[in-house]
């Protein structure tokens, strides 16, 4: 088993309402030099998080103790950039269990996949909605339904569904990877080796 | 059937097919560095897993090396930490490693193809997105995290939905100054940084298919950039002639086999694609980015558009311009710069050294800049110096640097100070990339050559050659 199962998620969130947040903002490459995966959290968002001289910066929402939970909602195109999974490390060494946005670069979306942080793509007018609820109120919460595949601001009731593929769903409700079931196929993938012409 | 090259590349990697689930897709080649594969490596071992098949895999040292002295020790010891963990992994489960100070070694991506790692219709992965480099040879090479690099480690193998595939095409010619990176910038300038998320594309058309392999490289590297997964280009005689003879690429019996594959490797005429662009090779011009994305990129003789110009996003467009320190309607033209860099996979192949050598040759380098020349490889640092290009960069007052990603990504310490401005050869121009707080506009190695002797942003085709 490789990570955490995930099943509801009921939480307050933080809201980020930036488009295209890449990869070198989440986790900026002076600090990719650790060699386990452990300890990213603290350098999650560092330069929008920290002057230069390490004091905080106040006004950005992590250092804003109005906001907190295990949810980040961010804007269109989160996540682009570099294929670091070093970004999902950190977002989920700081505590978050999932991501929700509009629109999720690729490599991001996997990423979160393959460590357990679920990436809940959801609408623009919904993601709007969400901002909103969270300006009037930080303490709205949110729910994410793996299972039914829904997302619910709970002040309102407002609901969406979300996709997922079910192999990735079945995944992350048992807590699997698909390192459990590349090692199962083995001596099939040795035979088609013997095909390959180079 | 008729199918696309992506289709007949893919399809014939594809070992098993889950339903409502994604592919489980054989990977010809792994290339690794000292960033991305330390933990996956830990993954291996507390898996009990061992490598599968480690002659498919190859490690070099790129992205947090030192560019001067490298015969010293490393001064920075979580940069040497990882780059013995590279070492030790690659020792213990038998990889070809090239390590710093290496022959063979350079950045990860220029030293695949050199090497004939890279090869048309092989399957291509690293821990690195612009792994996308490699589809110039008609291979599908995209990048992968972590997670991803220990099941190829353990399985050869990853599991990904097929993307939806999309071809652009531009015909016409270029015009003079007009470069492969232009070309690429000007895709993304049309498509924004995330227009081709969950495709694949491939290049088609005259301006392609008249570009040198360097220039190739540097399409398909920056296809990361719109969102793409990678980019491809068919293969054809010049692809050949470049993969002919390099060290891993098949030879003998083993070569025809594989030229026999490799002439199938091609889109049928009928087959089908999810999404059709076209531009016209006429329409572009030397680009230049301006703000915080690769998407934000213009003409160089254009002016900052107006955010009431933008379909959506003003306050993100905003803040991008805000940290840049420029304003909307500024023309690029004429902004006075602080730093040249010229390198990274993207432009630091020894056409990209050629093309700056054009321009700085006979001219001196301008006093308020600082400027790093750093070669792709070591292969292509020997080039810079059997061509006389070294002497050329010499009399015009540029060194030249050793091999590695440098300020590309900046983990070394070639980083750009805070509130800097650079034009940079390299692929990325987001907050702090090239060093916290530093600013980045993007651009082609002739725009990078004609700031560096004027030491503001110049429009190369104003400098004829000396
Ligand atoms: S030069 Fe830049 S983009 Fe290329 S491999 Fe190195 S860090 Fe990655």
């Amino acid at each position: 088993m490789a990570y955490d199962k995930f099943e509801i998620l009921k939480s307050t969130a933080v809201p980020l309402p930036v488009e295209n947040v890449d990869t070198d903002q989440i986790i900026p490459a002076r600090f990719l030099k650790a060699t386990k995966r452990e300890g990213f959290g603290d350098n999650l968002f560092r330069d929008w998080r920290y002057n230069a001289d390490n004091t905080p910066k106040t006004q950005f929402v992590l250092n804003n103790p109005i906001y907190k939970g295990k949810i980040l909602v961010g804007g269109r195109n989160f996540g682009s950039g570099s294929s670091r999974e070093h970004a999902v490390w950190a977002v989920y060494d700081y505590g978050f269990r999932a991501v929700v946005s509009s629109f999720f670069a690729d490599i991001f979306r996997a990423n979160c996949l393959n460590i357990g942080v679920l990436p809940v793509q959801v609408s623009a007018e919904f993601l709007v909605k969400i901002f909103k609820a969270i300006e009037t109120n930080p303490k709205t919460e949110l729910a994410i339904n793996l299972s039914n595949q829904t997302i619910t601001i709970l002040s309102s009731g407002a609901q969406e569904s979300f996709d997922i593929n079910d192999y990735k769903k079945q995944n992350m409700l048992n807590g699997y990877d698909d390192i459990d079931y590349l090692t199962s196929m083995k001596s099939e993938i040795q035979e088609f080796a013997k095909s390959r012409p180079f | 059937m008729s199918n696309t090259l992506f289709d007949k590349v893919w399809d014939s990697h594809v070992i098993r097919k889950i339903k409502n689930g994604p592919e489980v897709l054989f990977i010809d080649r792994h290339l690794i560095h000292e960033v991305t594969s330390p933990v996956a490596f830990l993954g291996l071992k507390s898996r009990n897993n061992s490598v599968l098949f480690p002659e498919r895999t190859f490690a070099t040292a790129d992205h947090n090396t030192p560019t001067i002295n490298q015969h010293l020790p490393v001064k920075d010891a979580l940069s040497v930490n990882q780059l013995k963990a590279l070492e030790d992994n690659s020792a213990q489960w038998g990889i070809i490693h090239w390590g710093l100070g290496h022959q063979k070694n350079g950045i990860v991506h220029v030293v695949g193809p050199e090497n004939g790692i890279t090869l048309p219709g092989a399957t291509i992965v690293c821990g690195d997105s612009h792994t996308s480099t490699h589809g110039a040879f008609g291979a599908i090479a995209f990048g992968i995290g972590t997670s991803e690099v220990e099941m190829v480690l353990s399985s050869q193998c990853i599991m990904q939905p097929k993307p939806k595939k999309m071809r652009i095409t531009i015909n016409g010619k270029l015009g003079e100054g007009v470069t492969p990176k232009d070309v690429a910038l000007y895709i993304i300038s049309q498509l924004s940084a995330s227009g081709a998320t969950g495709y694949f594309i491939e290049y088609a058309g005259d301006i392609f298919r008249d570009m040198s392999m360097e220039g190739r490289m540097t399409v398909c590297n920056l296809s990361i950039e719109m969102g793409a997964r990678g980019g491809i280009i068919a293969p054809d005689e010049k692809t050949f002639n470049y993969v002919k003879g390099r060290l891993y690429a098949p030879k003998g019996e083993a070569w025809i086999k594989a030229m026999t594959y490799w002439n199938t490797l091609f889109t049928d005429a009928d087959a089908v694609f999810d999404k059709e662009i076209s531009f016209n090779g006429f329409d572009i011009e030397p680009m230049i980015t301006y703000g915080t994305n690769p998407g934000m990129g213009t003409g160089i003789t254009n002016h900052i558009p107006k955010a009431e110009t933008l379909k959506g996003g003003v306050d993100s467009y905003k803040k991008s311009l805000s940290y840049m320190g420029f304003a909307e309607g500024d023309a690029m033209i004429g902004k006075k710069v602080d730093y040249v860099f010229i390198g990274s996979c993207t432009n630091g192949r020894i056409e990209d050294f050629r093309a700056f050598a054009s321009i700085v040759k006979g001219r001196k380098k301008a006093a308020n800049i600082t400027a790093w020349l750093v070669p792709g490889s070591h292969v292509v640092e020997a080039e810079i110096k059997s061509e006389g290009l070294l002497k050329i960069f010499n009399e015009a007052g540029f060194e030249l640097r050793q091999p590695g990603c440098s300020a590309c990504l900046a983990m070394n310490d070639d980083k750009v100070p805070a509130g800097k401005l650079a034009v940079s050869t390299s692929n990325r121009n987001f907050e702090g990339r090239q060093g916290p707080g530093s600013r980045t506009l993007l651009a082609s190695p002739l725009v990078a050559a004609a700031t560096a002797v004027t030491g503001f942003v110049t429009d190369p085709r104003t400098l004829k050659a000396l």
